[in-house]
This record gives C-alpha cells, sequence and structure tokens, in this order.
C-alpha cells in the first residue's frame, strides 16, 4: 500500500477543495489516520473507493468516539526573573479542547488486499452541530454502524437512508457511549421496591407516590 | 370468540387495518394493508408479520418485520437489540484484561477466537511478542473452533428445514467432543477465558495434543459420512439452490466476510492476507462458490471444515515446547501507551476486530468490537426480498448470526 502521506497528496490532488490532516498514532500498531473534513467527506470516500491504486472498496469497521470537552495541562519550561537571578522555571500551561465526537473508519481493499485506511470524521461540536456525512452511499457495509454511531453516540449522518435507533428502543432519549452519560437512578427498578430502591423510585416519581 | 374477518372490508387506502385483538390478549403481531398499484388503486393487500422474537428459528432474541404479499417477501426488516448490555461501555470501564473473559460472551459458541481477536489488538497496541507454542495452541483452539461451529450450523441449517433432530444431533456429537477438548486445556467447554495479552493462560495438560490428534484423525470419517447423507440430498437441494442469491458486487460493497463472503466467489480470507499469527506457515486452500446461493453457503462451511483439517494435522506436527506467554507482558497493572489500535482475524463467521484506543490509563478509552454476524446481516432484507417465508428461514440460518454477538 501507499504511504498515507501519497495518499493525501493525491487525494489533494483530485478533490481541490478537500482539507486532509494526518493524525499520528504513536502505538506500536503505528496505524495512523487521515482526517476529511466534513464538507468534502462523501468525495473523498468515493475516490479512495474508485481510484484504480487505491481501490478501498471494503469499509470494514465503522465507529464512534466521543472526546468531550477537556482541560489539556502541559508542563513548559520558561525562563523568568527570581530574586534578580535568570531561572528555567516549570509553569504548567492550560488548553481547553473544544469537544467532538468523531466517526472512525477502518477501510481495506479486497481486490488489491492491503490495508488498513484509518479515515476520521470529526463533528463540529457535541450537542447542536453532530452532524457528519453518511458514508452509506459509497459502502453499504456502513448502515448498520453509522445507524449504530447515531443510536449510542447521538451523531446525525446526513443522507443515510434509514437513520433510526437499532440497539436501543425507538423513544430512548440518551446516548448511552458517550463519556458524560449517567445511568438513570431508577436503573435498579425491581417489581416490588423496598428500602432504599423504593425511597428513588418515590423521588423519581412524585406524582405516582406508589409504594 | 368466533374468528375476526381478515381481508373483507378494507377501509381507505392507506390506512392499515387492525384486527379487534380477543380482549386482554395484547395488540395482535399482525397487520393487513391495502396493496395499492401505482395508480392508487386497491388490487389486494399485504400482510405486515412480526416475526419473532420468540421465534425459534431465528437462533436467540431476533425479530423481522416482514411485508407478505401472499407467501412473497416484499419488505422485512431486522430488529434486535433484545440482548443488548452495551458490551462496548462495558469494556470502557474495566481493565484491559477484565474485558477478556467477557469477550467469551459475544459469540458464545466460538469463544477461543473472540479471546484470541482481543489478545491480537491488544498486542498491536502495546507491542507484545508471542511464543511459538502459544502461537501453535492459538491456530489449533481457533482452527477446533471453527470446526465446531461449522458443524453446528449445518445442523442448525438442517434442522431450519424440517429435518428434525437428526443431523443435528450428528453435529452436536462431534462438537461434544471438540468442547470436551477446550474444558480439557482451559477448564470450560463454552466461555473458555483462554488467550491471554502476549501468549495463553497455561500450558496444555499432558496427553492434550494425542487427543486433539485422536479427535482431528476421526474426524474426516464423520465428515464423509455427513456429507454422503446430505450432499446430494434432493431436499437440501430443492430448498437451498438459488435461495437467497447476493449479488457479487453488493458482497464486497457491503462488508460482507466470512464463508457468506466466499460462497459468492470472493477471494478474501484474512488468514491468507494478515496473515497473522503463524498462518503463513501451514498449506490451505480457501474454497469459493460460484453462485452465492444458500446451497453455496452450506457447502463453504463443509469444505472449510476439510481446510481446517488440513491446518490442524500440520500444526499437530510441529508443536514446539518452551514458554506459553512473553515474559514481558504485565497482567496486572498493564498500562499500554497512548494510541490506538485496530486488530482483526477470521473467526468462523467473517471478520472479528476489536479497535482500542488507549489514553494511558489502566483501562481502555475506546472499545469496540467489529462483529462479523451484525454486519452480515445488512444484505439480510436484500436476500429475502421475494422469496417465501420458509425461504427466510433458511436464508437467516445460513447467514449464521448469534444475538450474543449481534446486540452485544
Amino acid at each position: 500500500m501507499l504511504s498515507l502521506e501519497s495518499i493525501k497528496a493525491q487525494v489533494e490532488q483530485a478533490i481541490p477543495g478537500a482539507k486532509l490532516a494526518i493524525v499520528r498514532n504513536d502505538a506500536p500498531s503505528a496505524q495512523h489516520s487521515l482526517l476529511v473534513d466534513n464538507a468534502s467527506g462523501l468525495a473523498v470516500a468515493a475516490f479512495l473507493r474508485d481510484d484504480p491504486a487505491l481501490r478501498f472498496d471494503y469499509a470494514s469497521n465503522v465507529t464512534g468516539v466521543d472526546w468531550p470537552e477537556m482541560e489539556l495541562t502541559e508542563k513548559i519550561k520558561v525562563k523568568k526573573m527570581v530574586e534578580g537571578v535568570e531561572k528555567e522555571v516549570e509553569e504548567v500551561k492550560k488548553t481547553l479542547r473544544p469537544g467532538y465526537l468523531e466517526a472512525v473508519y477502518h477501510l481495506y481493499s479486497m481486490e488489491l488486499k492491503h490495508g488498513p485506511l484509518v479515515l476520521r470524521l470529526r463533528t463540529e461540536n457535541r450537542t447542536d452541530k453532530a452532524h457528519l456525512p453518511s458514508l452509506t452511499p459509497v459502502w453499504r457495509g456502513a448502515e448498520f454502524q453509522e445507524r449504530e454511531i447515531f443510536d449510542l453516540y447521538g451523531i446525525v449522518f446526513a443522507g443515510h437512508p434509514d437513520l433510526r435507533r437499532i440497539l436501543m428502543w425507538e423513544g430512548f432519549k440518551d446516548f448511552p457511549m458517550r463519556k458524560d452519560y449517567a445511568e438513570p437512578d431508577d436503573y435498579e427498578y425491581e417489581p416490588t421496591p423496598h428500602d432504599d430502591v423504593l425511597e428513588r423510585a418515590r423521588q423519581h416519581y412524585p406524582a405516582e407516590g406508589k409504594g | 370468540m368466533s374468528a375476526p374477518s381478515v381481508g373483507h372490508g378494507l377501509p381507505d387506502a392507506g390506512t392499515p387495518a387492525q384486527i379487534p385483538a380477543p380482549e386482554g390478549a395484547g395488540t395482535p403481531n399482525f397487520t393487513i394493508r391495502p396493496k395499492l398499484s401505482d395508480s392508487g388503486a386497491v388490487e389486494g393487500e399485504l400482510l405486515e408479520v412480526s416475526m419473532g422474537p420468540q421465534h425459534p428459528s431465528t437462533h436467540g432474541v431476533f425479530r423481522m418485520d416482514i411485508v407478505l404479499d401472499g407467501e412473497r417477501v416484499v419488505k422485512l426488516k431486522p430488529v434486535f437489540g433484545y440482548l443488548h448490555r452495551n458490551h462496548e461501555k462495558i469494556g470502557e470501564g474495566t481493565t484491559y484484561l477484565g474485558s477478556m473473559p467477557y469477550t467469551d460472551r459475544l459469540d458464545y459458541f466460538c469463544s477461543m477466537t473472540n479471546n484470541w481477536a482481543y489478545a491480537l489488538a491488544v498486542e498491536k497496541l502495546a507491542g507484545l511478542q508471542v511464543p511459538e507454542r502459544a502461537e501453535y495452541l492459538r491456530v489449533i483452539l481457533a482452527e477446533l473452533t471453527r470446526l465446531q461451529n461449522h458443524v453446528s450450523l449445518c445442523g442448525f441449517l438442517l434442522q431450519d428445514m424440517g429435518a428434525s433432530g437428526t443431523p443435528l444431533m450428528y453435529a452436536f456429537r462431534e462438537r461434544e467432543n471438540i468442547l470436551d477438548l477446550f474444558e480439557a486445556i482451559s477448564g470450560a467447554r463454552m466461555m473458555c477465558n483462554f488467550m491471554r495479552f502476549g501468549g495463553c493462560r497455561c500450558d496444555a495438560p499432558a496427553g492434550w495434543l494425542e487427543r486433539v490428534q485422536k479427535i482431528v484423525g476421526n474426524f474426516p470419517a464423520f465428515l464423509d459420512e455427513f456429507e454422503m447423507l446430505l450432499n446430494e440430498n434432493e431436499i437440501l437441494m430443492a430448498r437451498t439452490q438459488g435461495i437467497g442469491i447476493i449479488p457479487r458486487e453488493l458482497v464486497v460493497n457491503a462488508s460482507i466476510t466470512g464463508p457468506l463472503l466466499r460462497a459468492a466467489g470472493v477471494n478474501y480470507d484474512i488468514r491468507k492476507v494478515d496473515k497473522y499469527g503463524i498462518y503463513d506457515r501451514f498449506q490451505f486452500r480457501v474454497p469459493l462458490g460460484a453462485r452465492g446461493d444458500v446451497y453455496d453457503r452450506y457447502m463453504m462451511r463443509v469444505l472449510e471444515m476439510r481446510e481446517s483439517l488440513k491446518i490442524l494435522e500440520q500444526a499437530l506436527k510441529s508443536v514446539p515446547g518452551g514458554p506459553i506467554i512473553d515474559p514481558k507482558a504485565k497482567l496486572r497493572g498493564f498500562r499500554p501507551k497512548a494510541g490506538e489500535a485496530y486488530g482483526r482475524i477470521e473467526g468462523p463467521k467473517g471478520e472479528l476486530g476489536f479497535y482500542l484506543i488507549s489514553d494511558g490509563s489502566p483501562n481502555p478509552y475506546r472499545y469496540r468490537v467489529r462483529p462479523p454476524s451484525y454486519i452480515n446481516l445488512t444484505v439480510l432484507e436484500d436476500m429475502c426480498l421475494g422469496h417465501n417465508v420458509a425461504d427466510v428461514v433458511i436464508i437467516l440460518g445460513s447467514v449464521d448470526i448469534v444475538l450474543g454477538e449481534v446486540d452485544r
């Protein structure tokens, strides 16, 4: 398989507006990934599938990852005047990483027998702009997996033919795979509530007040 | 109470007619809808049936919403999630090793291959090496798993066709022998929890390899008999040939893997492509189908069992001595460096992959299972359209699903 850098260059040449970036992976697996902007996601996917030298015709694994807003701390060394002498002092620099949701596609080629190419798409935020282009029109194999991401992470895939919940039931409100998901506190429902379970159930349904 | 009248007095086109249920019976699991021609005239009626979740042919708790025109399927939507316990979330809440026994419960027929796929992904993530002896044991156990999975699948498929009991019992007799081997080496018949990151949990007990050799040596005789009874059986051929064909282009595009993919004639076996473990040392062939119907899928399982036996014969001849686990692998306090890895193997049902993201803590930041039978269900509707309800049962049987893995 071609190196990720040359794949990136090829895609940029074929699709002029595409903004790509390489995400490094420091693990021994060295599976680096290609970050694609949302606007050209579908075009890039179609190019990767159809280009005769790449032919990524098989989207093996499609999954979501949740990256909540996080304060990153970094230790930096700063030169400072301390009591009239210049010294190197360690300072903690804090930066706020905005939260986003990510869809990760592991692509292989069945025809040319190479891979994986890891494709990443990121949403703008985790709340009102959790939209991504659906790649199901390019790879049908993403259909159920994108539905699962919609179900468990809440990414809305534009252009998906049948975007419904798949593992949780219709009418379920939350997204269980998100890092900040809180289990409902009447989780331990019992047919005959007693003691603290009863107390919690009462708090939850004050109007009914059954016991 | 007299039976409700069905099919009389259709209401206005578009509104489904609900048959009044007897009091206290809940909602009925079928609805009658008018069938409209292109011009909008009522031509007949469509029956919407909910097949499952408590249906013996669905191999677990699985439901299909089927719209029928007479006996013919015009629409089919699989519905599942009844066994969903959010395996991936639980995996993120426990240590890397803590998820190992839980992978057994995914596809509970093939716990050994589940263990291997997970161990492989973690080994890629942390850069661990596996000693020779452990690699050989892994291959032997994985191929035994493939044997017992395929043989049970053939039994279940025949059961779905109405061959009540006998083929399944033949198949289960052979499966029992293999489960005995699993019990001898791991202590459990189905929930084996045998592999570890960088090797296996324990060495094979004395005489175990000879027992494997004996069972592997006897297996071809069983397979000969099984094939002789079934391959050209008229009922099997009439019920399966030309049923549930998926076109070759769709099969690749829809990420179908395993025997389903190869039955459609696509040569893709991860044992050959990735050569994970030590699969490059063995001589074996990848059987391919010509038409991709249910019969081809049945034959694919039979032929793959023959190839697995070849691998087993070769592997058993050359098992080396030595350690069973990488001495550098840490069981306690295992914290891989930050990064990610996707590891995959050729499971009996297709590509089984694990995708892990580490942030340097003892728990994985992201733990994802790529379940083959879940993704193979993507084309269930395409396979069933135009066939009869009775064929749906067989087509679903030939996909080989296990709901523990589909629902996770």
